[in-house]
């Protein structure tokens, strides 16, 4: 294994973090205080408590898990697309370095960005909200999972993308609307019955009642539903990328 | 001593059925400098990519250093570097970051003696820490070069290194890439100035139309295919070729005042004695001579030109 690769890969990505710290940290943290404020101690302290739980607190998970998933998937796709884009891509090609040890270095760096990115929410929600963390080893389990499952997922996004704004559509038409009607700000079982039912079809959904689970105990799906479909995803993910690397689709001809 | 790569029977065809390279066979012998020349579009490129790993061969094997560049991909390609014609950087990198991550991608342990030793090499050593898309074209051209060193490559393409270089740079090169050859480094390089072929080169291969037309010893081919040409400057301008020199490769210049009498180098019988004879006999006078040999240039271009 070429270790030096992927420790090159990998903190040639962080240290591009460090260069756009307000766009890749600050910025996220900034957005989802103003949710915790906004929602959480404004608004939140009117609203009733769902299954128990205050609002401001019910909402954490769901906003950390928000950020997580757009930042995953915007830090992975960035990461590959610009040397795709700047031409630089010849010499990852030309590198004595397996397409496995390609991924581990950029979407290692990704998921490292957006666990630290979620670890920094969830400690800035703690600010304005009161919450304890029931089981937190799994909270951390779905924390890397999901980072590195939508990093992957970001990944794929950023080798078959030919254009910058291709690389924006999917996380906000369709991670960020996923997000929010995947019970970030409610519980599924809120839902008329119908769209409860609908709702399951909406892989987010899994995703934030697993990590509300990992706070508070509480669930709309089965937990270990949640993490299945998690692994589902990964797999999915890793044979589309195993796919694109054989074939060379949109990286090499 | 086997070769330091051998292409055999390499073919590659894109998607669109373009047959960039077609049944290519080529050994570069280790140490060497060989220049690849041919117009553009005859697969110079293609060729160094997929030696490279950078595009997939369609049929064919390359061996570099005898390591299949498919097979044992990773051997091969520690041993190679490429400095590619486009000037592809990372922009918002430092020199110094941008040719350790290069070293680190190629399996290599940090070694900043001779990272400091090739940047000093390329006059790189006072922008190490320069952002790179504050440097001119020039100096980003030596850190492509400084990046592809630094994995202390035995095997260095340069495609199209001079390209939108200036000629103190071009000289430096040149310097460079004789001082690696020197260490043992094989060279490998496109270009477009014949007279860096010329200049350098141990071998010429001319590719075209994605095949390899011809492969030679760089003087051997001069020597080979090289015309040379006597130029007589004549004392009165004649004002036609007299019709007994209609049988001689004889040219009258536009204004009369000179004759260009072209013959094969490599010819015992050279024609010249003859010629000057029949010109004495002819009362046609000339105050001086000069004779010269065609240059590569002259050869590439005949070579290409006279394939369909």
């Amino acid at each position: 294994m070429n270790l030096y690769a992927i420790r090159a890969i990998y903190l040639f990505e962080l240290a591009r973090t460090w260069r756009t710290l307000l766009q890749s940290i600050a910025s996220p943290v900034i957005t989802s205080s103003l949710y915790f404020v906004v929602f959480g101690s404004a608004i939140g302290s009117r609203m009733t408590e769902i299954d128990g739980i205050s609002y401001g607190a019910f909402i954490v998970p769901g906003l950390i898990m928000l950020a997580l998933l757009t930042e995953s998937i915007s830090n992975a796709s960035f990461g590959i697309y610009m040397p795709k884009f700047s031409g630089t891509i010849y010499e990852i090609l030309s590198a004595p370095i397996s397409y496995g040890e390609v991924i581990i270095g950029y979407v290692g760096a990704a998921a490292t960005k957006s666990i630290i990115l979620g670890l920094l929410i969830l400690a800035t929600a703690r600010l304005f909200v009161s919450f304890e963390i029931s089981h937190p080893l799994w909270m951390l389990v779905f924390l890397v999972l999901t980072a590195v499952t939508f990093s992957l997922f970001g990944f794929i996004i950023g080798t078959l993308a030919d254009g910058f704004d291709k690389l924006q559509v999917v996380p906000m038409m369709v991670v960020t609307p996923l997000a929010f009607l995947g019970g970030s700000f409610y519980s599924i079982s809120m839902l008329p019955p119908l769209w409860q039912k609908i709702a399951l079809f909406n892989p987010v959904v899994y995703l934030i009642s697993g990590f509300r689970w990992s706070f508070y105990g509480v669930a709309d799906v089965n937990v270990a539903v949640s993490v299945g479909m998690t692994l589902v995803f990964l797999v999915l993910c890793l044979i589309v990328i195993r796919w694109i690397f054989k074939t060379g689709y949109r990286i090499k001809s | 001593m086997h070769p330091v790569i051998s292409v055999e029977n390499l073919t590659k065809t894109y998607t669109s059925n373009f047959r960039a390279l077609d049944s290519i066979n080529l050994e570069i012998q280790r140490g060497e400098i060989f220049a690849l020349l041919g117009p553009n579009g005859a697969g110079k490129t293609t060729l160094i990519n997929v030696i490279c790993g950078i595009v997939n061969p369609s049929q064919g094997r390359v061996l570099a250093d005898g390591h299949d560049i498919v097979s044992d991909y990773r051997a091969a390609r520690s041993i190679i570097g490429l400095v590619p014609q486009e000037l592809s950087t990372d922009a918002f990198e430092s020199v110094m970051a941008t040719v350790k991550f290069s070293r680190g991608l190629f399996g290599k342990p940090p070694n900043p003696g001779y990272l400091e030793k090739i940047l000093r090499d390329l006059s790189l050593w006072e922008k190490k820490d320069a952002n790179i898309r504050t440097l001119s074209g020039g100096m980003k051209r030596r850190v492509m070069i400084a990046k592809a060193l630094s994995h202390e490559p035995q095997i260095l393409f340069l495609d199209e290194p001079s390209a939108g270089v200036d000629v103190e740079l071009r000289r430096d090169m040149w310097d460079m890439v004789r001082g690696l050859r020197k260490s043992g480094v094989t060279i490998i390089l496109t270009t477009h100035y014949i007279e860096e072929a010329e200049e350098m080169a141990d071998r010429i291969g001319i590719i075209s139309k994605g095949k390899i037309i011809l492969v030679e010893d760089k003087i051997k081919l001069m020597d080979k295919l090289g015309k040379k040409q006597l130029k007589l400057y004549l004392q009165s301008p004649l004002a036609n070729l007299p019709e007994e020199f209609a049988g001689y490769p004889l040219e009258l210049s536009a204004d009369g005042n000179e004759l260009i009498y072209i013959f094969d180098a490599q010819s015992e019988q050279t024609g010249i004695t003859d010629l000057l004879r029949q010109l004495a006999k002819h009362g046609i006078d000339f105050k001086d001579l000069q004779s010269s040999q065609s240059s590569l240039e002259e050869i590439f271009v005949n070579l290409v030109s006279a394939r369909p």
